[in-house]
């Protein structure tokens, strides 16, 4: 296959991971390094490195737009992604030291947790108890819109938040993903915000903690700009395809389809790490 | 990476207990990187154009890692490969642009914050800055 072949059909998939990663709101990134290790057969540091970088740009490009709906909870983004951005260095650090096989191992149990997590359905529980004292302290409690007028809402358990995100910050700088899924369960479970600031604050700090990780990768040679270019191009037109199409289309289904597909690729992952294939 | 949910209608719902500043800042850092990532594809799909040009007919052997010359994973490399319009560098320079973006976000909410005089998050968000330059300077 000519470099001009590779790069058309890196670009399909990856418009198609993106199209799905934007309508089931599962995220795409998560697959882009299956498809480019399983589907074409491209060395599991150079899927990482052009994962990371299509990450960064399909957070931003949406954080762009959620920001400026007010939903996204600044103070507690910037607290949080100490956490991520230092996790995130450490995790690619270690990545240098860890086999391929192990980390496409690790990318399958995390596949598989993901998996799990789109088949829940969210409910919002705002608890209106008494403040958190650490919340107080760094300001974190906020207001967001809803159809009846701005609600207000506490920020509660901030050190476990704060944990869990390092863990976050770990695997997003090990695997080359976002690590939504950990991060938007730190907010929405762990510290008790509102689903929507949940998801749109962790899309808000993935494109940082992505960007701690890339800086370290692109010293060590992962970013190829052949695999790079036509992943980031693809996974940002598939996300703003997606976002534009559907405001208010019932997503349920497409999300435990989704799940089921990621959970294949997850088995397929662990599979080719434990035969050591990958 | 989770993608959030879709909003619907919010246009019409945009909170107004937010205060008057702190939406100037959301507005100010959504500008920021909608322009970021505009400008870093569009600088990469530029080299990328020339750089299939050029080198669209090989075969390339992605399945064997051998990471990137000196010129493709320093920041100094990449900007001698664009001023000598090496086409694989200016695709380079625009993902270094997109790694920036996050940065340069980070910068303008903790201006943000230091013209508050909100001087808790201003450390909180230098130390997050600190962070992202050892990885994309020192590393």
């Amino acid at each position: 296959m000519t470099l001009l072949q590779l790069d058309g059909l890196l670009f399909l998939g990856a418009f198609a991971a993106g199209l799905i990663g934007a309508l089931t709101g599962l995220g795409g990134g998560a697959i882009i390094v299956p498809l480019l290790t399983l589907g074409f057969g491209v060395d599991i540091r150079y899927a990482i490195g052009a994962s990371l970088v299509s990450v960064i740009a399909t957070s931003s490009g949406a954080a762009a737009a959620y920001v400026k709906e007010g939903y996204t909870n600044l103070r507690v983004g910037m607290l949080l992604e100490v956490a991520t951005t230092i996790g995130a260095l450490s995790g690619a650090f270690v990545a240098a030291y860890v086999a391929p096989n192990v980390i496409a191992i690790i990318f399958g149990v995390v596949l598989l947790h993901a998996a799990w997590e789109g088949t829940r359905r969210h409910l919002d529980h705002i608890v209106h108890g008494t403040p958190d004292h650490l919340a107080t302290v760094l300001k974190l409690d906020s207001t967001y819109p809803t159809a009846e007028g701005p609600e207000a809402y506490q920020v509660h358990h901030v050190p476990l938040g704060f944990g869990l995100m390092y863990v976050a910050g770990v695997l997003s700088g090990l695997l080359g993903i976002g690590s939504g899924v950990v991060k938007v369960l730190a907010m929405d479970r762990a510290m008790r915000l509102p689903f929507k600031v949940s998801t749109t604050t962790s899309n808000f700090m993935i494109g940082v903690t992505a960007a701690a990780s890339a800086g370290l990768y692109l010293h060590r040679g992962y970013i190829e700009p052949g695999l790079a270019l036509p992943t980031m191009l693809g996974v940002l037109c598939g996300a703003l395809t997606g976002a534009r199409a559907l405001p208010g289309l019932k997503t349920r289904k497409l999300r435990l389809i989704f799940s089921v597909v990621v959970a294949a690729i997850a088995f397929e992952m662990l599979y080719n790490g434990f035969s050591g294939k990958i | 990476m989770v993608s959030p949910e879709r909003s619907d209608g919010t246009a019409a719902v945009r909170a107004s207990g937010h205060a008057a500043d702190e939406e100037r800042v959301e507005q100010m850092v959504g500008n920021l990187l909608r322009t970021g990532v505009l400008i870093a594809a569009l600088v990469a799909f530029a080299g990328g154009v020339a750089f299939l040009a050029h080198h669209g007919a090989s075969v390339p052997a992605y399945h064997v890692f051998r990471g990137e010359p000196t010129m493709l994973n320093t920041l100094g490399g990449v900007l001698h490969g664009v001023a000598a319009f090496d086409t694989a560098a200016i695709v380079q320079f625009g993902i270094v642009l997109l790694i920036a973006t996050p940065v340069a976000r980070v910068l303008l909410t903790l201006i943000a914050f230091a013209m508050r005089r909100d001087w808790m998050y201003v450390v909180i968000s230098a130390i997050v800055l600190g962070a992202l330059m050892f990885s994309l300077l020192g590393g």
